[in-house]
Parts: structure tokens; C-alpha cells; sequence
């Protein structure tokens, strides 16, 4: 699955030590300001509508997703006039299942990306604003926590309770995926924390959950933003993986990765089936990822947390 | 001079930005003879690092050296030479010794192997060799138990012993010259003077000509034999080191000298020059000194000073050259400012009309 | 670095310990035990003997204990899918995974840094930005579907690669030696390669960025002071540098790699960890998933820790602390 993004002990102390300030003196690079790219636009647009096009799937497909149209005659067509994407082996319109599948791939992805992060925040929050004994045995715990391979863990839970109904899976989903948020937010805390409207903050008096709600959170809240857009993709593409391997969304559900999982059965014969939902993964994937690419180049790098050094 | 070791003619080093081009060092003209030690001065943003740094062409990207630029070493200009010979220069014949000793050295080498890599490319000597060569330099620059020092990383030693290692990696092929980037700056003062008799012991003893960089004047009196000052990328004043410090002319040295804090003065406030270096980028028209400078007028401010001959060997690009009753009249410099093309929307077309005139006096 | 090791170790043993007590309550939670499915042809009384053999019939602590025990010596349970002990299954396939992911990592990290460093080496150009387009790509391909379209395209419409399997089904056996390892060989190059290019495309980003943030470093321009060509300054003084940082990620790519490993050797049938797990996991086989997800996690906290120690030794800053 696709890159790790948080930085082992060894790797934060070479960031640290290695990158000393140079004396060569040179022209200073341009200062980076918000700049919304065009790359930016055209990626929040294409998400935009595949968004469109999740919440009217209704009117948009052409039959109903789950329609075994007629099984003797449409069984497993490739792809035609009639049906653009072609027909499975149980004669359901290709075209109109993607096109559910949207709603479904992209609605269980947001809300556990939805729920990690929250969840991620506030843990990242507690252990960052408390600090000293207990910041040090949340990490630890966090640290075990990030050592176990998500889908390990996702195999053993859903393997025993499938099939798995969609709300059960997006909280699962969700509670395996908050590990990384947490380290960033946490990061984060602690170099805001040391500056200087903080310690006037409490200086005027105010309390630590006011303090963490109106002036911690605000700024911290950057690096969630663009670590939810990278989790959105990850997630697309996990959740298709586990209905390939048959503890994703139950049948007959139309999610993008079931779909895959009933055109891997004869992938000879019938390779649009697979062939499809794999483009419509990659096309969405690429979008969130180039948007929050885009995204955290506008919210200037230097400010993000993770594998730069301070 | 009889015959001079390194010779530099007009030396432009640009970069090119976003902000347009910074003219680092600009028409820059000297020479090293054998054996001297000569002492580059100025504050940062002068652009004394980068005439360094120029010499072995180190300078990236986007930085350049402009055409017109020469620089004669041993019969060749190494300005315009092949990057395969230059190779042959570098760390050969001349030799740099850089500002933190720290990050000059690769942390990931032992320091033995970083002196014994010179001697294997350049004298194509075997591992052997070269160890025993690196461990023999140690001695010379007086580390403790060279053989075992040798060994070590980096970071493994203080900073005043790293320094000794670049030193040695600097002269283990003996070159003919030793370009001193700030040696002791990122030094302890006690370990200061410790590097610097170091440095004047090792010339006496195999007879090289020293460049030293640096900012410190009071590093440059006890070192140096002539002294050569550096402001808005150009040399402003170059004297023998007597008699800069007795007789300084450019109102620039006289400020240098002035701020420095001297024992048995009893002061409340240590004397600055008013004022900030300008940025590269926009060097103000006429004498690029004149908006921090108490003596300047009217001429200061239009007319760009070419190095006047003060002396035997001391020369000024100073106004006051010719017309020295000025001295007497000093001012607050700021007044020169308002009334000089220096800034704001003017600066823009006393820029151009800065470049229209030296290309018209080159 | 003796205090450090202690601290990884510590720290690996607490995820096996997580792991391994995360599946035994899963496993409670299942409903039935393996020996109430449907293997008629096995009576009643020898099932509860099996049950009894197995523990299944005694308190919950009692069998926490001895489930704990059990995994500490190797006892993973009973596979009723594949009527063998669950130990017995991975041992025969975890080797397997263990074949597939060094031959992916190795793959993944020579193609990684590489195009990483050439990235680094020609900043700005327009290979360079055409590369990272190219790498941003990979990252949102599924390897799955990688992998299933990999197949299509090299094994079944240009048969350049087996389709599928570790050996040949039939020829394997009378091959000579020579032939065997080459026979294993091709059938390892299409899924290797498979879950090598995804995790490559992450590992020559690191790369990149870490080389561009050394060479600008003053030791880079020392070695240039002394007189050392421009490949020799990149690759020996530099890249040496840049290395290590990527030298973290080979902890970091495991759990990457093993949860890749099952969507990968399921489309190749390739017979490792993750093909047994994909059936178990159809044919309800509790013990023998969760037996490979206990393994599974193992292999990681092993992998890691052993990464982690690479990472030591090779930086000479923490070997000498």
C-alpha cells in the first residue's frame, strides 16, 4: 500500500543533524507563499464531480445497479452501445453499477477518513498539549499500534464477521487508521505550543481546553487537512483490496472493489469487469493525491510536520 | 611584486534570482604574490565569501562567473579552464579551508580517509600510502595521537581539532596556495588563536601564500602583510596592514576600525556604521557607500569612485581623495540618503543608469 | 546503541504481545470453535476429544494462558480447511512470502533509489518533473489491479511470464537443478516486480528529496574543493549521506509489503501467506487466518527491528555513541 509517512527515531535525528545551515552564500530561494496552482483547481474540480456524480448516480445510471437484466442474453457482454461498460457474469450493467459504486467507494472512504482524523486529533492533541509522563506512554502505545500492518488487523477483524454491513466496515476502517494523524498533530502541538501567543494566551488567564480549542487546533490543523486528502485515496484503494479478498462491502453491493472481485473470477474472458473499476480507482486516487500534493505545497511545506526538520 | 602567484582581473560573479541579479562581486582586481599572506576584509553581504568561492569556481548555480572575468594561476586562467584541469587545481595547488568545520567534513567518513582521499586522486598513491600520508599531517598540524585520531568520525572530535583536520586536508599536496574562508569564526577565541598560530607556522614552514577571508580586523592585524577591504562587491581600499591601521582612507575601513572594541577604552556603546549593507541586488548608485557614509556630497552620489592612489601600495575608492577638506565636514549620513537616487522607485532607474555607466567606463 | 537496541527490542515484543492478544479475543468473539464445522465424516466424540486437546473447552483466562503458550512454542491452532495443524500450513508457506518479499524489496529499493537519485542529480528538468507525474500515478494504482492486469497483459496476450503459481504444475519435478531455480525464477519476476513498482515509486521520492537536501550541503562542496569529479562528489560523498534516511524505510515498507503480499500472491496464486489466507478467509478457517495474521505481525516486528539495527551500524553517528 502506498508510502509510509511518518519518520522512525533514527531518521528525526539524522533530519536534525544533517541539515545544518549552509554558509555558501547564495541568493535565497523565493519565498513561498499560498499559491493556489492551477494543479490545485483542476484536482478540487475533478473531485467535485466525481462527488456529482456519487450523489446522482440515481439519475445518471442507466438501469438500476443491482438488475439482472436477462441473463441469458446479457450475460457477461463486453462493451457496447447498449451498455458502455459492458454486463457481468449476472447481466448487471457495468455502467450503473460504477457509477453506485461511487457513491460507495467514495462515501466509505470520507467518513473513516472523517473518523481517523478526529480521532487522531484528539489523541495527538491530549499527548501534545499534557506532555511529560503521559505524552510519553501514548506514544509508546502509538508506536506499538503503528508497527502492526493495517490490513493484518483489518483481515483478522472482518474475516471473523462477515459479511460486514457498510457502517461496521467504515468503523473499522476508521479505527485502524488514525495512528499517523495523531503523530503529525502532535508534532505540531509541540512546536506551537512554544510559541509565543500560547504562553500569553495562559498568561491572560485562559484555561488549557481553551486554549487547545481556539488557538492550538486552528494551526494545527493543516497537516490533518492534507493527511485526510492522501487517506481518502489510501482508503479508496484498501477498501477495494478487502472486497477483492471478500470482507469488503457484501454482495450484492456494488462497491468499485467488489466489482473488481467479480471480474477476477474469468479475468480472460471477461476483463472489462476488472478492467473498469481499477480506472475509475486510479483516476479518483490520482485526484486526491495531486490535490492534497497541491494542497500542502499552498499551505507553505516548511510549516508541516513530519520528516522536515525544525 | 615580482611575478605573482594568483592574479584577478575584473572578477564578476552574478546570480541569477526571482529577484532579479545579485552582483555579488563585481569587478574585483588583486593579486597574491608567493609566500604572502594577504587578508580579504568586509562585513557579510560584501561579497568577500563568494571572490573565495570564485577563485576554484565552487560557485553553483545560480550563481555564475560573467565573461571578462580572469584569473591567472600558474601560467592559466582558471576562469575560462577545462573542468578536467581545474580538477587538477583544486585541492592540488589550491587548496580551501572553510568556515564550520563541522559540516565541512562528510559525517560519514572517518577524518584519516577524508585527508588520504586527496592524496589518492591527486598523487595516485596506493591506500597505504595515502593513510600513512594522512596521519603524517595530523602530527603536522599538531593533533594529538595522529594514529589514532585518524580513525575517528567527526563527530567525534571538538571543533578546535576538526579545524586542524580540514587544515591538513587542505596542505597534504602542498600547494602553492591556501584560501581561508573564515577559519576561526565558528571558533572559541581561545582556539582561535590557537588556529591562527597554526596557520602562520605552517606558512613559515612550507612557504605557501595565504588568502585569508574574514570580518575580524583584529584576526587580520596580527596575520596578514597587506590587507585588502571589500564593500558592495568591490575592493574599496588596499593597503600593507601597518599602514591601514595607522593611515586608513576609505571612510568604510575608518568605520571598521572604529567599531572595534579596544582595551583600555572605556565605553558605554560600541561605534557602529549606520546604516545596513544594501542588498546585491541593488547597489546604490555612485559610491555604493555613500548613504552610510558621514563625509559624502553631491558627487558621492552620481559619480561611481575608480581606486585612487593614496600611497606606496594603498589605494581608495574615495572621493576624498581629491577633494580631502571634506573630512572636515562630517554629517549624518542619512541626509545623503534622502537626497540620493538609492531607493524606492528611483532605485529602479538609478540601477539601470549605475549598469550604463560601468559598461561605459569597461 | 546497546541502550537503543534494548528499547527496539522492548518495543518489538509489546506489538507481538498486541498482535498476538488482539487475535486470541477475536478469535473468542468468532462464533463456534474450528471443530463444530462441518467435517462430517468425523464423530462427535472425536471432535470433543480434539476440543479437549485443543482447550477449547475451559475458561476464557485459562485459555488466554494457554493460547499464549501455544503461540510461544509454535501451536497455532487447527486448520479445518486444510485439515492440518495451522503451524504445519505456514510453515511451508511463510518461506514462500519470505522468497516474494526479498525478492520485492530488493527490486523496490534498487529501482527506488536510482530514479531517486537521478531525480535529485537533474532537479527541474523535464525528465525530473516527468518522473515524479510518472511516480504520483503509481501511487494511486491498486497493486491488485497491478497485479491482475500485469497477468492479462505479460502471461496470458503476450505469454512472456507464467501465469501464476510458484513452479511449473506438471514439468517441475524432472527439471535438473538449474531448471527448477529458473522455473521458480520466472514465475517470482511478475509478482515480485508487481509489489516492487509501487513501493519504488515511494522510496524514490524519499530519495529524492533527501539527496536534494544534501547536496547542498558544505561537505558536498568540500569534496568538490578537493578536486573530486562531479559523479564521484554525488555517489560517494552525497549519496552516502542521502542513504541513510532511505535506509529507514525498509522498516517502514514491511507492513506495506506483507499487506500487499496478500492481494499480490492471491492474483498470481502464489502459495505464500497471503494466498493461504485469502482462502481461509473464504472457507471461515478462524484459526488458520488469525494463526497468519499472529505470524504476519511477527514477521514485521522482526523486520523492523532488524531494519532499525541496519540503520545503526551504518550511520557511524549512532554506531560510535
Amino acid at each position: 500500500m502506498p508510502s509510509p509517512t511518518h519518520v522512525s527515531e533514527p531518521a528525526d535525528r539524522l533530519a536534525t543533524s544533517v541539515v545544518a545551515p549552509s554558509t555558501a552564500p547564495v541568493v535565497s530561494a523565493p519565498a513561498r507563499r499560498a499559491r493556489l496552482t492551477g494543479t490545485f483547481w483542476w484536482s478540487l474540480a475533478l473531485i467535485g464531480l466525481l462527488c456529482l456524480v456519487a450523489v446522482f448516480a440515481t439519475q445518471l445510471a442507466p438501469y438500476p445497479p443491482n438488475a439482472q437484466l436477462d441473463i441469458v442474453a446479457l450475460k457477461s457482454q463486453p462493451p457496447s452501445a447498449a451498455h458502455p461498460l459492458g454486463t457481468d457474469q449476472y447481466s448487471r450493467d457495468l455502467l450503473s453499477r460504477m457509477l453506485f459504486g461511487a457513491r460507495i467507494s467514495l462515501s466509505v472512504a470520507m467518513l473513516a477518513v472523517l473518523l481517523s482524523a478526529t480521532v487522531g486529533t484528539a489523541y495527538g492533541l491530549v499527548a501534545g498539549y499534557v506532555g511529560g509522563r503521559v505524552d510519553a506512554v501514548m506514544m509508546r502505545l502509538l508506536d506499538a499500534c503503528l508497527a502492526i500492518p493495517r490490513v493484518l488487523l483489518l483481515v483478522a477483524v472482518l474475516a471473523l464477521w462477515s459479511p460486514v454491513p457498510l457502517p461496521a466496515l467504515i468503523l473499522v476502517i476508521g479505527l485502524t487508521g488514525w495512528f499517523e494523524v495523531s503523530r503529525l498533530v502532535r508534532a505540531e502541538v509541540l512546536s506551537v505550543t512554544q510559541r509565543e501567543y500560547i504562553v500569553a494566551a495562559r498568561a491572560l488567564g485562559a484555561s488549557g481546553p481553551r486554549i487547545i480549542w481556539r488557538h492550538v487546533l486552528p494551526n494545527v490543523l493543516n497537516p490533518v487537512i492534507v493527511a485526510a486528502a492522501l487517506g481518502v485515496g489510501n482508503i479508496i484503494i484498501l477498501e477495494a483490496g478487502l472486497s477483492y479478498l471478500g470482507i469488503g462491502a457484501r454482495a450484492p453491493t456494488a462497491s468499485w472493489g467488489s466489482i473488481f472481485f467479480d471480474g477476477s473470477d474469468a479475468f480472460q474472458a471477461t476483463w472489462w469487469i476488472a478492467l473498469f473499476p481499477g480506472l475509475a480507482i486510479i483516476v479518483t486516487v490520482l485526484a486526491f493525491n495531486v490535490f492534497a500534493s497541491a494542497l500542502r505545497d499552498a499551505l507553505d511545506p516548511h510549516q508541516l510536520a513530519g520528516d522536515r526538520a525544525r | 611584486m615580482a611575478d605573482p602567484l594568483l592574479t584577478i582581473e575584473k572578477l564578476r560573479t552574478y546570480f541569477y534570482g526571482e529577484s532579479g541579479v545579485a552582483r555579488a562581486v563585481d569587478g574585483v582586481t588583486f593579486s597574491v604574490g608567493a609566500g604572502e599572506t594577504v587578508g580579504l576584509v568586509g562585513e557579510s553581504g560584501s561579497g568577500k565569501s563568494v571572490t573565495a568561492l570564485s577563485v576554484l569556481r565552487l560557485v553553483r548555480p545560480p550563481g555564475r562567473l560573467e565573461p571578462g572575468s580572469r584569473i591567472v594561476f600558474e601560467g592559466r586562467d582558471l576562469a575560462t579552464l577545462g573542468e578536467r584541469e581545474l580538477r587538477t587545481v583544486r585541492g592540488a595547488r589550491i587548496a580551501m579551508v572553510f568556515q564550520e568545520p563541522m559540516t565541512a567534513l562528510n559525517p560519514v567518513f572517518t577524518v584519516g580517509e577524508q585527508i588520504a582521499e586527496v592524496v589518492r586522486i591527486h598523487a595516485k598513491a596506493s591506500r597505504h600510502d595515502a593513510w600513512q600520508r594522512a596521519v603524517e599531517m595530523l602530527h603536522v598540524v599538531g593533533m594529538p595521537s595522529p594514529a589514532e585520531r585518524a580513525k575517528e568520525y567527526p563527530h567525534q572530535l571538538s571543533g578546535g581539532m576538526r579545524q586542524r583536520v580540514v587544515i591538513a586536508m587542505a596542505l597534504v599536496m602542498n600547494p602553492a596556495l591556501v584560501i581561508a574562508d573564515e577559519p576561526t569564526t565558528a571558533l572559541d577565541v581561545t582556539i582561535q588563536a590557537q588556529i591562527l598560530e597554526l596557520l602562520q607556522e605552517l606558512q613559515r614552514r612550507f612557504g605557501m601564500s595565504i588568502l585569508l577571508i574574514t570580518h575580524d580586523l583584529g584576526v587580520v592585524a596580527e596575520t596578514v602583510s597587506r590587507v585588502l577591504v571589500m564593500y558592495g562587491g568591490e575592493i574599496v581600499e588596499e593597503a600593507p596592514v601597518k599602514t591601514l591601521f595607522a593611515e586608513a582612507h576609505h571612510p568604510y575601513t575608518e568605520g571598521l576600525l572604529a567599531a572595534m572594541p579596544r582595551l583600555g577604552e572605556s565605553r558605554e556603546r560600541l561605534r557602529t556604521i549606520p546604516g545596513t549593507v544594501p542588498p546585491p541586488t541593488r547597489w546604490p548608485n555612485g559610491c555604493r557607500f555613500h548613504d552610510r557614509c558621514p563625509y559624502a556630497w553631491e558627487r558621492c552620489t552620481s559619480e561611481h569612485p575608480p581606486l585612487y592612489q593614496i600611497g606606496d601600495g594603498h589605494v581608495s575608492r574615495c572621493h576624498l581623495a581629491e577633494e580631502p577638506a571634506r573630512r572636515n565636514q562630517p554629517h549624518d549620513p542619512f541626509i545623503m540618503r534622502e537626497t540620493s537616487a538609492g531607493g524606492g522607485r528611483d532605485g529602479v532607474r538609478g540601477a539601470r543608469e549605475n549598469t550604463a555607466e560601468r559598461s561605459a567606463r569597461s | 546503541m546497546r541502550r537503543y537496541l534494548a528499547a527496539r527490542l522492548l518495543q518489538s515484543l509489546i506489538v507481538v504481545v498486541l498482535v498476538t492478544t488482539i487475535s486470541f479475543f477475536l478469535i473468542r468473539l468468532a462464533p463456534g470453535d474450528p471443530f463444530s464445522f462441518t467435517d462430517f465424516t468425523m464423530s462427535s466424540a472425536a471432535r470433543e476429544q480434539l476440543r479437549v486437546e485443543y482447550g477449547y473447552n475451559q475458561p476464557a483466562p485459562q485459555q488466554f494462558i494457554r493460547f499464549l503458550g501455544n503461540v510461544a512454542h509454535g501451536r497455532l491452532g487447527y486448520s479445518h480447511s486444510m485439515q492440518r495443524n495451522v503451524g504445519t500450513v505456514l510453515a511451508e508457506a511463510v518461506p514462500r512470502t519470505l522468497l516474494l518479499m526479498s525478492a520485492a524489496l530488493f527490486a523496490a529499493f534498487a529501482l527506488g533509489i536510482a530514479v531517486g537519485a537521478l531525480q535529485a542529480v537533474g532537479r527541474g528538468s523535464w525528465l525530473d518533473r516527468a518522473t515524479s507525474a510518472v511516480l504520483l500515478l503509481f501511487y494511486s494504482i491498486p497493486d491488485f489491479w497491478l497485479a491482475l492486469m500485469a497477468l492479462l497483459a505479460l502471461a496470458y496476450w503476450i505469454p512472456i511470464f507464467p501465469s501464476g503459481g510458484m513452479m511449473d504444475p506438471v514439468l517441475h519435478d524432472y527439471m535438473s537443478l538449474g531448471g527448477r531455480i529458473r522455473d521458480v525464477l520466472a514465475h517470482l519476476a511478475l509478482p515480485a516486480l508487481t509489489l516492487a513498482l509501487l513501493s519504488a515509486a515511494g522510496i524514490a521520492r524519499y530519495q529524492r528529496a533527501a539527496l536534494l537536501d544534501v547536496l547542498p550541503l558544505d561537505f558536498v562542496r568540500t569534496a568538490r574543493a578537493k578536486g573530486l569529479g562531479e559523479r564521484t562528489v554525488v555517489m560517494k560523498h552525497a549519496l552516502r549521506n542521502a542513504l541513510l534516511p532511505v535506509i529507514t524505510l525498509l522498516g517502514l515498507s514491511l507492513p506495506a509489503l506483507v499487506g500487499g503480499a496478500f492481494f499480490v500472491e492471491k492474483v498470481f496464486a502464489w502459495p505464500g501467506m497471503g494466498y493461504v489466507a485469502a482462502n481461509a478467509i473464504s472457507a471461515r478457517d478462524y484459526d488458520l487466518v488469525t494463526g497468519t495474521v499472529i505470524v504476519g505481525g511477527i514477521m514485521v516486528a522482526l523486520g523492523s527491528l532488524l531494519a532499525d539495527l541496519l540503520y545503526a551500524l551504518a550511520d557511524p553517528r549512532l554506531r560510535t555513541r
